[in-house]
């Protein structure tokens, strides 16, 4: 245990970061683009309609798995900035700010699917139902968070704060999750995806789901991966011509 | 091959073309920052080491 906490703190080094990463990248990029392309040509060819939904059941296989990605980056923000606070590793927050444009844009495409599944199914793009109405404080926290980071120069400084601005907009990724559960109301029904099987979507639909939420998954971690290098890199480069200016 | 999407065709198909424009967006740019920031940083490097 102690071996393998200590090598996961290796990766804090950004020299063994960006070598590790730039290892896994090609697999990980190859692996995102071939279940996405697998994920939604089964999804959008190879499945029959719903018996209410009717073909808008095809919006499943990209509004759910960026539902999950909007919620999850956050939640992956949060450890980051958790480290952060805590270990001062700065590839840590890197990652956090890295990983924050990839989740506000999952954010997007779950509220523009979710309104454009929404109008035939409900009669309305937009409803203050409690899920939709945290979704888009979420998504307001997302771009708070860039923001933040964009607007304070000394990298330290906007680690911290963003940090503490993740935790507290935590409350608001979780809220998306469970909103449904807290408050028996609202036009959006529940989780999709469960282990019961009486509650979870029917099998047809399951599997092509699952390759999706793959696909999803794989690409927001390559796309953290090489965000993240780019990140490291930048603050390389401004730390180099902060040196060059003080002579 | 299309399959048959009724009613709901407009619906379907704007989800679909507005998700792929959006991921391909953030793809885009992400590799257009990264290979600019990365020729920067070598440039900075390349001159310090010239410079001493």
């Amino acid at each position: 245990m102690g071996m393998s906490v200590k090598s996961l703190w290796e990766y804090a080094n950004p020299k063994k970061f960006i070598q590790t990463t730039d290892r896994v990248l090609p697999w990980v990029s190859v692996l995102a683009v071939v279940s996405l392309v697998v994920g939604l040509i089964w999804g959008f060819f190879f499945t029959p309609d719903d018996f209410r939904q009717g073909s808008t059941v095809k919006i499943i296989y990209l509004h759910v798995p960026s539902a999950l990605m909007a919620i999850n980056a956050w939640l992956m923000m949060l450890v980051t900035s958790l480290i952060w606070i805590v270990r001062r590793h700065h590839v840590s927050a890197l990652a956090a700010r890295a990983a924050a444009p990839v989740g506000a844009v999952m954010t997007v495409i779950a509220l523009a699917t979710g309104a454009i599944w929404g109008q035939p199914m409900w009669g309305t793009w937009w409803a203050w139902d409690p899920r939709l109405t945290s979704f888009l404080i979420l998504f307001l926290f997302y771009l708070g968070y860039i923001a933040l980071w964009e607007a304070i120069e000394n990298d330290d400084t906007a680690a911290d704060l963003t940090s503490i601005l993740c935790l507290v907009g935590s409350v608001f990724a979780l809220l998306s999750r469970y909103a449904v559960n807290f408050w028996n109301q609202g036009l959006h029904q529940g989780a999709s995806l469960s282990l019961d099987k009486e509650e979870n979507v029917a099998d047809v639909f399951w599997y092509p789901l699952l390759v999706c939420i793959a696909g999803f998954v794989l690409l927001f971690i390559a796309l953290v991966f090489l965000r993240t290098q780019t990140e490291i890199r930048a603050r390389r480069t401004r730390a180099l011509l902060a040196r060059e200016r003080m002579g | 091959m299309m399959p048959d999407l009724g009613k709901y065709a407009d619906a379907v198909l704007s989800s679909y073309a507005v998700s792929i424009v959006l991921l391909a967006a953030i793809v885009w740019l992400s590799i257009w920052r990264a290979r600019k920031v990365k020729k920067q940083l070598k440039e900075i490097e390349t001159k310090e080491k010239s410079n001493g």
